[in-house]
C-alpha cells in the first residue's frame, strides 16, 4: 500500500504538471485514499461505481457505520466535478487552473482521511506510530 | 420578500459566541438591528451538548438541546430559535429529529426535564434556523439591497460553510426543496446575501470541506494542514476574503493561518471575516460595532484599503 505521505507527493506532482492527463490521475489517487480507509476498517474496497464513478461508491462504502465520514462527501463530489471539467474541455485555456484546483481538492481528501485514520487509531496513522510517520522517532 | 415570522425570533448564541466567537455575536446583533430583525436571547440558556457531551452520551446531548428549545417555546412563547453557530444549529436540529423519531430519547428527555423542573420539549414546538436563514428569509436579497449604504465594491469572496451546516441531510428536511430553499449539495444562502451586498463570489470547491476543528487538540499539525489547504484553495480561486458562518471554523482558520506561517513557513494573505461582519460593513455599521477588532487577525487596514469604511 502507498503511504499517505507518498500519495500527497503524487498529488502535488500531478497538480504541478498542469496537463489534462492529471485529471484521471488525481481521481485515481482519491480512490487510493478512500481504499486505504475501507481496508483499515477491515473491508474490501468496492470496484463498483456510483453515478459513474468508483470514488463516489468508495465514499458511500466508507461512510457506512461512520456518519462523520460524510464530512468529505462534497469533497469527493468536487473532485469528480473538477475532473470532469478538465476531461470535457482539455484544450480550455483554464485547464492549468482547473488541474491546480483538482489537486487542492484531492489533497484535502487525503489530509481529511489521514486525520480521521489517526483519530480512529487505524493503520499507520494510529497515535503510537505518529513518531515513525513524522520521522521524529 | 421576507417572512414575517422571522422578524422577531428567539436567539440562542451558544457558548462559542460568548467567548472566542464574540465578534460573530456582536456582528449578528448589529446586522439584525440595521435591517429591522429583532432578537430576544433565550433566558438562562445552556450548552447544546456540542461534541463533548455528544461523544459520551448522545441522549444527554439531546436533552441539553431540548432544554434550550423548551425555554424558548414554553417560557418565552417563541416558535423559532435562531442559532448562528453551526454546532448549536446542528445539535438543535438533531435533537428535533431524535425527539420526533426515537422513543428511548423521548423517555430520557422526559425524565431529565422533570428532574430539572421544566416543561418537556415536544418535537414540532420550535423551528430552529441558522443566521443565514434568518437574514435570507427575514428580509431577503431585495430587502438587503434596499438597505445597503456602502456596497462591498466587488470584493472577491470565498464563502466557507464548513461541514456541519448541511449534514446529515435527514435532520434538515427543509433543505433541498428546490427554488428558494438551501441546498445540502451546493449551499448558496451566504453567496446570495453577500452578492446582494455587492461582493463578487468566487467559485470555491472546498465550501463544505472539513476545517480540521475536531483534530485541533489531538493533532494540531493535521488541523493546520487542512486549514492551509483551504486558505490556499481560496487564494487559488482569486478570493481576497473567506466569509465564515461558524465560530469553530472561523477560529480555526484564523489561528491555523498564523500557525501555518510559524510552523511550516507558509504564509497566506487571504482575510477571514464573518459573513455578518461583511454584511454589516455594507449596511454602514461601524467596524467596532461589528467586533472586527476582536478577530484574531487584523483586517482593519484591508477594510480601509478597500473603501469599506
Amino acid at each position: 500500500m502507498t503511504p499517505f505521505a507518498d500519495i500527497e507527493e503524487q498529488i502535488d506532482a500531478e497538480s504541478e504538471s498542469a496537463t489534462p492527463l492529471a485529471a484521471d490521475a488525481l481521481l485515481n489517487l482519491g480512490e487510493e485514499v478512500l481504499s486505504r480507509w475501507v481496508e483499515a476498517r477491515g473491508g474490501t474496497p468496492t470496484v463498483d461505481t456510483r453515478e459513474g464513478f468508483r470514488l463516489l461508491a468508495l465514499h458511500r462504502q466508507g461512510a457506512k457505520g461512520e456518519p462523520s465520514f460524510n464530512a468529505c462527501r462534497e469533497t469527493c463530489r468536487e473532485l469528480v466535478y473538477q475532473r470532469n471539467l478538465i476531461v470535457a474541455e482539455p484544450d480550455h485555456p483554464d485547464t492549468g487552473q482547473r488541474v491546480k484546483l483538482a489537486g487542492l481538492v484531492a489533497k484535502h481528501l487525503c489530509l481529511f482521511v489521514g486525520g480521521k485514520m489517526e483519530v480512529s487509531g487505524l493503520g499507520e496513522f494510529c497515535c503510537s506510530s505518529r513518531e515513525l510517520r513524522t520521522g521524529s522517532g | 420578500m421576507g417572512e414575517q415570522k422571522y422578524k422577531k425570533v428567539a436567539y440562542y448564541p451558544g457558548c462559542a459566541l460568548d467567548g472566542s466567537g464574540h465578534s460573530y455575536n456582536r456582528s449578528t446583533k448589529a446586522v439584525g438591528k440595521a435591517v429591522g430583525l429583532d432578537l430576544v436571547e433565550v433566558k438562562n440558556w445552556n450548552c447544546c451538548g456540542a461534541m463533548e457531551v455528544k461523544n459520551i452520551d448522545p441522549k444527554l446531548q439531546t436533552y441539553l438541546s431540548s432544554r434550550v428549545m423548551s425555554i424558548a417555546a414554553n417560557e418565552m412563547g417563541f416558535d423559532t430559535v435562531m442559532a448562528p453557530c453551526n454546532g448549536c444549529y446542528h445539535n438543535l436540529k438533531k435533537a428535533e429529529y431524535d425527539l420526533a423519531n426515537d422513543a428511548d430519547t423521548i423517555e430520557t428527555t422526559e425524565q431529565l426535564s422533570t428532574k430539572a423542573g421544566h416543561a418537556t420539549y415536544e418535537a414540532g414546538q420550535i423551528e430552529t434556523i441558522h443566521a443565514l436563514d434568518w437574514i435570507k428569509q427575514g428580509i431577503g436579497e431585495d430587502g438587503l439591497r434596499e438597505r445597503v449604504k456602502n456596497g462591498l465594491n466587488g470584493l472577491k469572496v470565498a464563502n466557507y460553510y464548513g461541514c456541519m451546516y448541511t449534514r446529515p441531510r435527514h435532520i434538515f428536511p427543509e433543505k433541498d426543496k428546490g427554488d428558494g430553499s438551501e441546498s445540502t449539495y451546493e449551499p448558496h444562502f451566504m453567496d446570495d446575501l453577500l452578492e446582494a451586498a455587492g461582493a463578487e463570489n468566487v467559485s470555491f470547491p472546498l465550501k463544505t470541506a472539513c476545517c480540521g476543528g475536531a483534530h485541533t487538540l489531538s493533532d494540531s499539525d493535521m488541523s493546520t494542514k487542512l486549514v492551509l489547504n483551504i486558505l490556499k484553495t481560496a487564494e487559488a480561486c482569486g478570493a481576497e476574503v473567506i466569509a465564515t458562518e461558524c465560530p469553530t471554523c472561523h477560529s480555526g482558520l484564523e489561528m491555523h493561518q498564523i500557525r501555518a506561517e510559524k510552523e511550516f513557513g507558509q504564509k497566506t494573505e487571504v482575510k477571514i471575516l464573518y459573513f455578518t461582519q461583511l454584511l454589516g460593513l455594507a449596511l454602514g455599521v461601524r467596524p467596532r460595532k461589528l467586533g472586527i477588532h476582536e478577530n484574531v487577525s487584523d483586517s482593519m487596514s484591508f477594510i480601509k484599503e478597500k473603501g469599506l469604511v
